[in-house]
Order: C-alpha cells, then structure tokens, then sequence
C-alpha cells in the first residue's frame, strides 16, 4: 500500500503543480482562450463538448483496435510462415522492411486514393504502422529457441507443426508480447495519421480529424481537450498491452515476475 | 522391476561405433577413427579433455547428427527388440526408435514455461503416448528423482539440482534402454553431484539402461562407470578403455578406498598420455 502511494505520488504532485502553475499564468496574463486556454477551461470543453467527443473517440478506438487484430494475425502469421519457411522469409522480409521504413504519411493518400472503403483504408495505413514490430519480434522469438531443446525434439521424432507448437511459439510469447505493446501505441498513431489524410472523407470522424476541425475553427479548447483523450487513450492502450503480457507471462518469465528477496 | 536384470548377464552389444569420422562445415575435424562397442546394460563412461570431440560422438549415437563416415549400430535399429513384451506398463508408441535413447544435456534444458510435469511429460507427448498410462509413467519417473512433490512447479522454482532431478526424469519417462548424458552434473556444486551420482547409479542399478556418460572429470567417470573410454585431444577417438572393478559398492566408502585412489591414479595417467597422443 504504502509502496504504491510511494510510486504514485511523485508524479501526481507534480502533475498537480504543472496544472495550477499553467493556470495561473493564464489568469494572471489574461490569455486569450484561442491563444492558450487554461486547465480548468480544457476540463469545462471536456465536458460540454463530450458528446462530440466521444463517438469520435470510439471511432479512433475502433480503428486502432481494428488495425492492431489485423497486424497481430497478419505479423503473427508471417512470422510463423518465415519461422517453417525460411525461403519465404527471404522472399518477403525485404518488402515488410520497405513498407515499414516508407514514412506512411507519404503513402497514406495513395492508399486512400485507390482503396474505396474509407475505413479499410484508414485501418490499413494503422495496420502498415502497426505490424512490424509484431512480425520482427514474433520472427525473433520463433528462431531463438534453445538449440537442446530442439535437439530434444528431434530426438522424439517431433515434426514441424508439433515443434512450433509446443516449443517455438511458447517460447516466443515474451518477443510477442513485446512486439504488441509497441505495436499498440503505433496502431494508435497510425489511426491518427490516417484520420488527418482521410479528413472529412472518414465514414466516421476520429478524434484526429475532431482536432484539425476544431482548428479550423479555432476552438483551441477542444483541441486540447481532444488532444487530452487521445493521449489518455495512448495510456489506456499501453496499459491493457501490459496487463495481457503480464497475464500470459507471469508464471514463468522473468520480465513478468518480481525480484526475490 | 521385471526387467531389473534385463542384460545383465547376456551383454550382447547395444551400441557399436565402427570407423566414424566426423568433420564439420567448416572444415574442423572433431573425429577420427572412433571405434566404441557399449555391452546392453553396461554404464561407460567417455572421457575427455574439453573440445575433444566427447559431446559430439554422444549426438552421434542419439542420432541428431551424422557421422561424415563410419557406421553407428543403435539398438533401435532393431524393431524386434524394441517391441519386446517385457517392458512393463507399455505404452504404445507411434515409433519404434522414438523413445528408446534418453538424452541429458549438459544444462536442465527445461521449458520454463511448463511445470515440472508437463516438462517430465514432454516425451511422451512427443511419441504420441497419452492417457493415465502416461500420467502414471510421468508421475513414477517423478518420484524416482524425489520430485513428486513438485509437479505443479515450474523450473523457475527449482535449485540447480534439482532442476537437473527433472532433466534425468524427463530422460527416463519413456523407458529407454539407452541413457546419454552429457556432462549433465559438470555445473552443480560438489556435494550436489555427490548426491545425484549415487542416485543415477541406484536408478541404473534398479533398471539397468546401458549409459554412456560424458565427462572430465576422472574422479566422476571412476565413482559411476564399469568401463571407461579415454579419448584423445581433436580430432577425438577411443585412446584407451579401462575397466573399472565392477564388483566395488559405490558407496562414500569407495571413494575413500585404496582402490578408488588407484583407479583415478591409472585413469589420470591414461588422459594424460592420451592428451599428449598427437596425430
């Protein structure tokens, strides 16, 4: 109990401190709300422009969720595919590597050009963001197992699919993990570069396009306020990544278990 | 055990290395002209300086890799024997050679996200052995290493030995009629190894699968084997073949005993020739 306020507090009084110090400041130079509005303001849009916000929000959840499903199946996949193929993994891991190091602002609007459905495009340019480090962490871990553990299974006669799936697999669960939680906050950046491409051409409007909106407009405080539940959305995310991870792992690796005394 | 006597006095042969060569890929010959016959239900031991090529002839005979030349005669080469009705407990199994040669690393190699059953249970699963017949065999090998208690633990929790307790259970769960072990006690401390000798040589005792042990430690090979195969500096072959007074008790005594002194003196001398032997 004690040791979490300990954690906890530092950040949180800090926080606290940034907050009635940005407020004063405001008030005491009577900014302007469209110059820098102040906390109190940012909560007050919060509140009063939810209803704009939050289906926007569930739009920019729904697509970063969608494009992470797609680039765990699909970097998962692949990895399993190079880890029983490794003329596969030649063949391919060159392309994976240029559709990662292209900038996808640059191939977003061609993507958005020849793909009709909106949110598929929208959820592709997430996916491209968002599948690497699944695919090179998952190909990672497939191809790190102990060598004597496979000599073990060689020497029962196991074949492939049986030795990837009692042995390589698990023991790529960690790289796994890993790959998710980064891929979680790309798919959520991915989503948001996407919704600044689509514009008003999004099925739906995400909290990216409610924040160029409100720009547009002028409405600095629902920028903020936009801004503020995408970030929370980023925490969130993050969060639920590390929770699985830890769940999955808990009982056996040493990332997932605390020191001994 | 019906089959505690099983070879003891026929000792045909279980295991024949003829003329192996071994060179890797990149051109480093480990073997040459390796000739070992290993008797059924004899413990050798193969003795060696490190890089001498011991760790290599032993995945030769298990089979996880081939001899560039030379011939290795397993006993699963033959089917009849394998399937012969006196093993107890039987479990089918979907191949005859799987499950006949039981390997112990040199480290546990344990999938540390499984428990200790499961780890135990891993070869059996792998030859398609199933059921309560399966669980009873993995729940026996646990309780000839003194395990039983930790089935439902995962390796994480264990000591070093004890972890090694597991290696040599999951090694044995299938019943194989021939136990390689690689160096498996080179990295536990000294009172630890005491231990675990004695409780592969009451194992062996009590079910008498012909063993070839890996080491380099003379003291060790002296303590466990009926025979000892020295080997040369690389590229490694059978330099000299002791034999070790079989009727000793292996007890804390012999190790103590005149005898015990004059066979580490003979075999020392031995790997010492043997490593100073330069072709």
């Amino acid at each position: 109990m004690t040791r979490t306020v300990r954690r906890i507090a530092p950040p949180a009084v800090l926080a606290l401190v940034l907050l009635v110090f940005w407020e004063a400041m405001v008030r005491l130079n009577g900014t302007p709300e469209y110059i820098l509005p102040g906390p109190l303001s940012i909560g007050r849009t919060l509140w009063s422009d939810w209803p704009v916000l939050w289906p926007s929000l569930l739009v920019t959840l729904q697509i970063t969720f969608l494009a992470l499903l797609v680039a765990v199946l699909g970097g998962g996949g692949l990895a399993v595919l190079f880890a029983l193929s490794p003329t596969v993994e030649r063949a391919l891991f060159p392309f994976a590597v240029v559709l990662q190091v292209t900038p996808v602002v640059a191939v977003a609007p061609l993507i958005l050009i020849y793909v009709e459905n909106t949110l598929v495009a929208v959820v592709l340019v997430a996916w491209i963001v968002a599948f690497f480090p699944v695919l090179s962490n998952s190909v990672l871990g497939l191809n790190s197992v102990d060598h004597n553990l496979r000599d073990l299974f060689a020497l029962y006669g196991a074949g492939r699919w049986r030795t990837l799936r009692l042995l390589r697999i698990p023991a790529a669960m960690p790289f796994f993990m890993a790959g998710l939680r980064i891929a979680g906050g790309l798919a959520l950046i991915g989503a948001v570069v996407a919704e600044y491409v689509a514009g008003t051409a999004g099925s739906g409007t995400g909290l990216a396009w409610r924040i160029l909106e409100a720009g547009y407009r002028l409405q600095i405080p629902r920028m903020f306020a936009a801004l503020l539940l995408l970030a929370l959305t980023g925490i969130f995310v993050f969060l639920l990544f590390s929770a699985i991870s830890h769940l999955v792992l808990r009982r056996w690796h040493e990332s997932a278990l605390p020191p001994e005394r | 055990m019906s089959d505690s006597d099983r070879g003891g006095g026929g000792r045909g042969s279980a295991l024949r290395l003829e003329g192996i060569a071994k060179t890797f890929s990149d051109g480093t010959v480990a073997l040459e002209g390796l000739d070992l016959d290993v008797r059924t239900g004899e413990f050798l031991s193969i003795l060696g300086p490190s890089g001498c090529g011991k760790s290599t002839a032993l995945r030769l005979i298990a089979g996880l890799a081939e001899p560039t030349s030379g011939t290795v005669h397993r006993p699963a080469a033959n089917p009849a024997a394998a399937s012969e009705p006196d093993r107890p407990g039987d479990v089918r199994a979907g191949d005859v050679r799987a499950g006949d040669v039981g390997f112990v690393f040199q480290d546990p190699t344990l999938m540390p996200w499984a428990t200790v059953f499961d780890n135990v249970r891993l070869p059996l699963r792998l030859i398609g052995a199933n059921g309560p017949a399966a669980r009873h065999r993995v729940e026996e090998a646990l309780a000839m290493v003194g395990l039983a208690d930790f089935a439902r633990a995962h390796p994480r929790r264990l000591s070093g030995g004890m972890r090694m307790r597991v290696s040599i259970a999951r090694a044995l769960v299938t019943r194989p009629r021939l136990l390689l072990m690689d160096e498996p006690f080179a990295a536990l401390d000294e009172i630890t190894r005491f231990r675990l000798n004695d409780d592969l040589l009451a194992l062996w005792r009590e079910r008498r699968f012909t063993t070839v042990f890996v080491t380099h430690s003379v003291y060790e090979s002296v303590y466990l084997s009926e025979r000892i195969a020295v080997m040369t500096a690389r590229p490694g072959r059978i330099a000299r073949q002791i034999v070790i007074d079989p009727d000793a008790p292996r007890d804390a005594e012999f190790r103590l005993s005149h005898g015990f002194a004059e066979h580490c003196r003979g075999v020392s001398r031995a790997l010492q020739a043997a490593m100073e032997e330069r072709r």
